[in-house]
């Protein structure tokens, strides 16, 4: 049960990610974009944190569609429209107390909403190649974060085709991508909050 | 086209530079004049450089017209916030607000240039986009 404390756990975790890793996702950002994406996503979640009280009083699709409005209005870069249509797009397809059959599928349909925001597939070097791992892990009982994970390590020889990045051609490759990562330390706030629940069902 | 002060397409530029989006406007206002409304914006929601929904939300709102207006962008974000910008009007104007894919100087000029003869949206997005490499 995703009560009001566990989503302000959970906002509370993922705003510690991003504002724990702001310099790292900079770092990765200055290597192969325009060197915004920690400063950005830690301005985003840093606005949802402030309201940390009213959202998680929220049934947890309204409370979704606050994070996302909050993110599309206040990061500022791309990833504020990308972060936000995925929050926007759960709010959509989640119930108030998802199930993980639940999560796998509304993450499918989160994932569509990315792509057509980006105008992106799987493969290009973005938050995409770690999202669909996800979704796979939690549809095939594996565990989501191991997959997430491996995922974001796994963009590094990739090239990038969408994105600032997608300047650089060949030099993009050999850099981890900044979303990828930024998704992935996502991923594990949000495991580590469900997981550590009552039935550790995750 | 139309008689109406408000009939010509609106243009906003969207930059993540606020000095460029005010230089650009600049030279439209100067190389086209005052027949086209025109707006602009740059810099992310703390000052610095990228892009901001609201700001282009309000930049969308101060250059409205019933003709539609066409947003130029330069680099990923202030496409995808321009993007998301048009997504979030309200219903009344669908279909109405266009992304050039051209460059943002040359493509406001042109696009303003168009749009104070009247032309409509999608020529005045055409001849932007005429600009971009095939």
């Amino acid at each position: 049960m995703i009560d009001e404390a566990k989503k302000r756990a959970l906002i509370e975790a993922m705003a510690a990610a991003m504002v724990g890793h702001a310099e790292e996702l900079t770092a990765l950002d200055q290597a192969i974009g325009d060197g915004d994406h920690g400063l950005n996503m830690k301005r985003g979640f840093e606005a949802v944190l402030a309201d940390k009280d009213v959202i998680a009083a929220k049934p947890l699709p309204d409370a979704l569609k606050a994070i996302g409005t909050t993110l599309v209005m206040k990061v500022g870069g791309a990833s504020g429209p990308l972060y936000g249509t995925l929050a926007l797009a759960l709010a959509k397809e989640l119930p108030a107390d998802p199930s993980r059959d639940d999560l796998a599928r509304a993450l499918r349909g989160a994932i569509a909403a990315v792509k057509a925001r980006g105008k992106s597939e799987s493969g290009q070097k973005t938050m995409l190649d770690v999202l669909e791992p996800v979704a796979a892990a939690l549809e095939n009982g594996a565990d989501p974060v191991t997959a997430a994970n491996g995922a974001a390590e796994a963009t590094i020889p990739l090239k990038a085709i969408r994105g600032r990045a997608a300047f650089l051609g060949d030099r993009s490759i050999g850099h981890m991508d900044p979303g990828a990562r930024s998704s992935a330390l996502l991923v594990a706030a949000i495991a580590g909050v469900l997981e550590g629940g009552s039935n550790g069902g995750g | 086209m139309s008689t109406q002060a408000n009939g010509n397409v609106g243009i906003v530029i969207v930059s993540h530079s606020p000095d460029v989006a005010k230089g650009t406007a600049e030279m439209v206002r100067q190389m086209v004049g005052e027949e086209v409304p025109l707006a602009f914006c740059g810099g992310n929601p703390d000052g610095g450089l990228g892009t901001s929904v609201e700001a282009i939300l309000a930049a969308i709102d101060r250059a409205w017209s019933e003709a539609g207006v066409a947003i130029l962008v330069d680099l990923g974000g202030a496409e995808t916030n321009s993007e998301m910008a048009i997504e979030m009007q309200p219903e009344a104007r669908a279909g109405r607000i266009v992304v050039c894919n051209a460059p943002i100087v040359e493509g406001a000029v042109i696009a303003a240039t168009e749009a104070s003869g009247g032309a409509s949206l999608e020529t005045v997005r055409r001849t932007a986009e005429e600009l971009s490499p095939a």
